[in-house]
């Protein structure tokens, strides 16, 4: 075996692995599977945002050529809910509201895009005829587009039983402390702002083929999922009742969730139910109008909050009340993303001593709302930092000055803020002048001067975020309401010649996996990375998993795999001593060699696997053949990424246009693995942060019918909208992982709105503006300046 | 999509003869609105006519004081034709901004002139230009050629093969972008002709036209200041999530401004 370069271990920006087969075509996702004797589903959706069904006639419809079979909710009535895998409590510690989620409507449906029935024909083209044929007769109802009208007396209710259309009233924090703090503070800032509703959008629009082995009685379903293990455990155990020995999901090249493929939907049970009733597989493949509509959205937050501040600019307190858009069903995650992934994060990088966060989740006629890169983070950032610009502005502290006064310092780590979380590790003030440094801050005002000049508002903005990863200790989260663990799983099988498979529940979705997980093993075994297999994505191959969401498949699923390989050296010192005639005390391993310590006698690890799997010569009477070892790692605690990030603005007066000119990155991430993949990783996030911030929204009118439905009128970024990000990293190790490492994931979505909208309003404050809302259109962003001057000549 | 009927015949008189004969018939020539709603079974024809066998349609001659572009000519060579970029810059930086670069190398300049679509570029320099529409059957002048919303003077069965532009003295054009489609929300195309100065707005309103007290400010003096000094009203102009009509309407006056400019 060729000794490993130095270069391919933590720390090597290797060329990623996967890319050979992405960008050569031979990619193999879910619509690229076809098999034998496979049907095509296809699924008729309400054009009305709530309705009940009066007459759904399927009759004509099944006589059309090569239908299959058509199916509707009568037919799937006895089987159970589509489920949500969290529970939260109200204040008054009574459990959320959480109605059915049916697989197919039952008498009523409740958005756009809600699965009326599904057709099942030999070709696609078929299913569709057929599904034009269908009878549907709908006695439309009001419709909530918005939580204000959802809440609204006398609304129309979305679900039977669901007072007032409110999923849960929770809230976090001691009230009457935070009370205190605004009854003493100097100065008191507000602000009111929505987080505007975002649809993600992956490259790749959901897709899934069930299968049915009758003679086996054996379940197969290729779905386009994060999580492949998650999804068995939900439809299997809650809505369709297969045990999990009789089922395997399959999540193969997957492209792109950003969070949207975390949750078990309905299609993925429907066709898999229906391959097992048919006795043949059934396909289903989104298109992207059906993704704007049935893909869970993101975001969609309207929160009133406050500062309270001493004369000193010290933040003595906040107040946040947020109303968060479920949508019209529960998604798998949806209610602890406005929970537990955002009122926890309102400390941010700030000594803030009391903070009491209340928090509405609504029910509307709107597709489900659930987890989107940075999943509650974001809107918890967005807010926090506008808040700390606003409050900058109103007390005439600079706004860098008035975050330095408020940051945690270094030395007060493990740091436990007033809403659960406690910090481990972070160096803010590092990470801010290393950005205000790259950014030149310093030099801006010549910038603004050279920008006013050609007739151009300049503008600058920055955040300091910090954000929680790794989610976090199975027993916590379980307290919380989670109804799964959280811990990742990893196995390393060196084979009898010494190359390396790894197994990992973390599956790889456009993160580079396969190569940052490789290198993990090329230095701790010492196996060139060209060498080590990363398999993941398949319940038959891979023991168990949690998925990829939350920026943990490193902290917790690389962590898996160092408790593996240290289990691998461990039995390895064994077999090396038996070897070697030495003590195992005496073995020491260091990248792929054992040596007798103080000694020049050594054996490759290639040696030890050969012998673990021909064991003529092997210590059989203490240990087994095979050198595989499985380890399950349970995170201590979340990790804490965090950082600053700077946005520099242009806009154009006359059009309202908004131009970032430059962006920079400085992010902790904790120990980087590889540093182009971190790189990419935090370019792709800032890139949808800027589109949240400037571009993107899903907007309902009022009758609930989908207005930015297609890429017409939903503007994703394009690359000329996106400026050259600088990305650098300044590290402080987590104290909790083996690795140090944080994740690299979300950073770039969850700093970066803030900063642009700070540069947004900082290049508009001639015209007395205190705050925009995103995204800052073009429309928007006149609008402001013509009032302004609309203003000025009055 | 909805089953349909292919032809692809290879002359103009094969092409007209099975769009005569049938009504439900649609010619398809780079297929940059055709196919996306075929695709969403918004459209229903009973057979679709791939005129790119047609070698005549395609290309652009110099001819005199005019530019002749043929109907199946796609945006790309337009944008890339060192006799437009030399008689008429403007329509070639036009061409160059349609869509994106997947869209120039399908769209083809007659497909556009011939759907009309008000948030197209081509219409405003066909009008702007006071060019000429050819037809298998009759020559067709800009001013009656563009009847509104997706309408021309075209009749069922008729072909637009060539659209003729006289060079003119100078022209300038300038769009806002919807941000998310791309499409124009509001574009103005600026020009000095034999026949006069002329102004079209494209993008804002339900279709393309002439902006008369824009015409008028620029024919007392050709500059930006004069063109901006008029104000379009928001009256029967598009409004959208993008843009509501009196941002078109704002914008109009900036884009004409800005198209007067780039002229020169």
């Amino acid at each position: 075996m060729n000794a490993v370069t130095p270069f391919e271990g933590i720390g090597a920006s290797v060329k990623r692995k996967e890319d050979l087969r992405f960008l050569s075509g031979r990619g193999q996702y879910t619509d690229d599977i076809n098999r034998p004797g496979q049907a095509y589903a296809y699924i008729l959706r309400s054009p009305h945002a709530h309705a009940r069904i009066v007459v759904l006639d399927t009759a004509a419809a099944a006589a059309m050529p090569g239908v299959v079979a058509i199916y509707t909710g009568a037919d799937t009535a006895a089987l159970g809910s589509i489920p949500c895998g969290w529970q939260i409590h109200n204040k008054d510690g009574s459990p959320m509201a959480e109605p059915r989620h049916p697989m197919l409507a039952e008498g009523k449906v409740r958005h756009v895009g809600d699965q009326v029935a599904v057709v099942i024909a030999e070709s696609r083209g078929q299913a569709k005829d057929a599904a034009e044929a269908i009878q549907v007769e709908y006695e439309v109802l009001p419709a909530a587009a918005t939580m204000a009208a959802a809440q609204a007396p006398g609304a129309a209710a979305i679900h039977d039983g669901v007072a007032g259309n409110l999923c849960y009233d929770w809230h976090i924090g001691d009230k009457a402390v935070n009370d205190a703090a605004f009854a003493a503070a100097a100065k008191v800032v507000e602000f009111e702002t929505t987080n505007n509703r975002l649809i993600a959008n992956a490259m790749e629009p959901r897709a899934a083929i069930g299968e049915f082995d009758s003679t086996s009685g054996d379940y197969t379903l290729y779905t386009t999922s994060q999580n492949p293990h998650v999804i068995r455990l939900l439809m299997g155990a809650f809505v369709l009742q297969i045990p999990e020995s009789k089922l395997r999901v399959v999540a193969p090249d997957v492209g792109g969730g950003f969070g949207s493929k975390i949750y078990h939907y309905a299609e993925e049970a429907i066709v898999t139910w229906a391959a097992g009733k048919l006795g043949r597989p059934v396909k289903w493949t989104c298109e992207r109008t059906e993704s704007f509509m049935s893909d869970a959205h993101g975001r969609d937050h309207v929160t009133k909050c406050a500062l309270a501040l001493d004369a000193n600019g010290k933040f003595l307190g906040l107040r946040v009340h947020t109303e968060a858009n479920m949508g019209a069903y529960l998604s798998t995650f949806a209610p602890c993303v406005p929970t537990y992934l955002y009122a926890t994060l309102l400390a941010g990088v700030y000594t803030t001593p009391t903070i009491y966060c209340e928090v509405k989740a609504v029910f509307t006629n709107t597709v489900p709302v659930d987890a989107y890169r940075g999943a509650g983070r974001p809107e918890a950032t967005y807010l926090l930092e506008r808040l700390v610009d606003i409050a900058a502005a109103e007390t005439g502290i600079d706004r860098v000055e008035i975050r330095r006064r408020n940051f945690i310092p270094t030395d007060a780590f493990p740091y436990q803020t007033p809403v659960a979380l406690q910090y481990d590790s972070g160096d803010y003030t590092a990470t801010l002048d290393a950005a205000l440094a790259a950014s030149d801050w310093a030099g801006f005002e010549a910038r603004r001067q050279a920008a006013a000049a050609k007739g151009k508002l300049r503008g600058i903005g920055c955040s300091t975020y910090l954000e929680a990863c790794g989610i976090a200790p199975s027993a916590v989260v379980g307290s919380l309401g989670a109804r799964a663990g959280l811990y990742e799983v990893g196995t390393i099988r060196v084979h009898p010649t010494g190359s390396v498979t790894v197994l990992t529940g973390a599956h790889s979705h456009g993160q580079g996996h396969e190569t940052t997980f490789a290198q993990l093993v090329a230095d701790r075994l010492g196996v060139p990375v060209a060498q080590v297999d990363v398999v993941h994505g398949d319940t038959a191959k891979v023991p168990f998993g949690m998925g990829t969401y939350g920026s943990r498949s490193l902290a917790v699923g690389g962590s898996a795999m160092v408790k593996a390989m240290d289990k691998i050296i461990a039995k390895g010192k064994k077999i090396a001593a038996h070897l070697m005639e030495a003590s195992v005390e005496d073995i020491e391993f260091d990248r792929g060699t054992f040596r007798v310590a103080g000694t020049d006698r050594t054996k490759a690890l290639a040696e030890i696997s050969l012998a673990a799997y021909v064991p003529h010569n092997y210590p059989i009477e203490e240990i087994e053949p095979g050198l595989e070892e499985t380890a399950f790692y349970d995170p201590k605690n979340f990790t804490y990424p965090g950082g600053c990030h700077i946005a520099e603005v242009e806009i154009d007066p006359d059009t309202g246009h908004v131009t970032v000119m430059k962006f920079t990155a400085v992010d902790d991430v904790g120990r980087v693995i590889n540093p182009m993949i971190v790189e990419g990783q935090v370019q792709g996030g800032v890139a949808q942060g800027i589109g949240q911030a400037l571009l993107e929204a899903a907007v309902y009118d009022s009758d609930g019918q989908l207005l930015s439905g297609s890429m017409m009128d939903y503007c994703l970024p394009r690359a000329e909208d996106l400026p050259p990000v600088g990305v650098a990293t300044h590290t402080t190790l987590c104290t909790h992982n083996p690795l140090g490492v944080k994740g690299c994931g979300e950073v770039g979505a969850i700093g970066s709105p803030p900063a642009v909208m700070n540069a947004v309003v900082d290049a508009l404050k001639g015209y007395g503006v205190r705050h925009v809302e995103m995204p800052a259109t073009p429309q928007k962003i006149w609008g402001i300046i013509h009032a302004g001057q609309r203003l000025a000549a009055e | 999509m909805y089953d349909f009927a292919y032809h692809k015949p290879t002359s103009v008189a094969d092409a007209v003869k099975i769009l005569s004969a049938d009504p439900d018939a649609r010619p398809i020539s780079g297929g940059q609105t055709l196919l996306p709603a075929l695709k969403h079974r918004l459209n229903k024809p009973t057979a679709v006519v791939d005129l790119s066998g047609i070698a005549e349609l395609k290309g652009v001659k110099r001819q005199g004081d005019k530019l002749v572009i043929g109907a199946l000519t796609k945006h790309m060579d337009v944008a890339n034709s060192p006799e437009v970029q030399a008689a008429i810059p403007a329509l070639a930086q036009l061409a160059s901004g349609i869509g994106d670069i997947q869209v120039r190398n399908r769209g083809t300049i007659g497909g556009s002139v011939a759907n009309n679509d008000p948030a197209a570029d081509y219409p405003a320099a066909v009008l702007a230009l006071d060019a000429t529409v050819v037809t298998d059957k009759r020559r067709i002048a800009a001013d009656d050629f563009f009847q509104g919303m997706f309408t021309t003077a075209l009749e069922p069965g008729e072909l637009l093969i060539a659209v003729e532009f006289p060079i003119p003295e100078k022209a300038g054009y300038a769009k806002m972008r919807n941000p998310a489609s791309r499409y124009v929300m509001a574009g103005a195309f600026v020009a000095k002709t034999k026949s006069g100065i002329r102004v079209v707005i494209n993008g804002a309103g339900p279709g393309v036209f002439r902006q008369a007290d824009m015409e008028k400010a620029l024919t007392a003096n050709w500059s930006a200041d004069s063109v901006g000094a008029v104000k379009q009203s928001a009256d029967g102009l598009n409004g959208d999530i993008h843009g509501s009509a009196e941002y078109r309407a704002h914008l109009v006056t900036v884009m004409a401004k800005r198209a007067v400019t780039a002229a020169g």
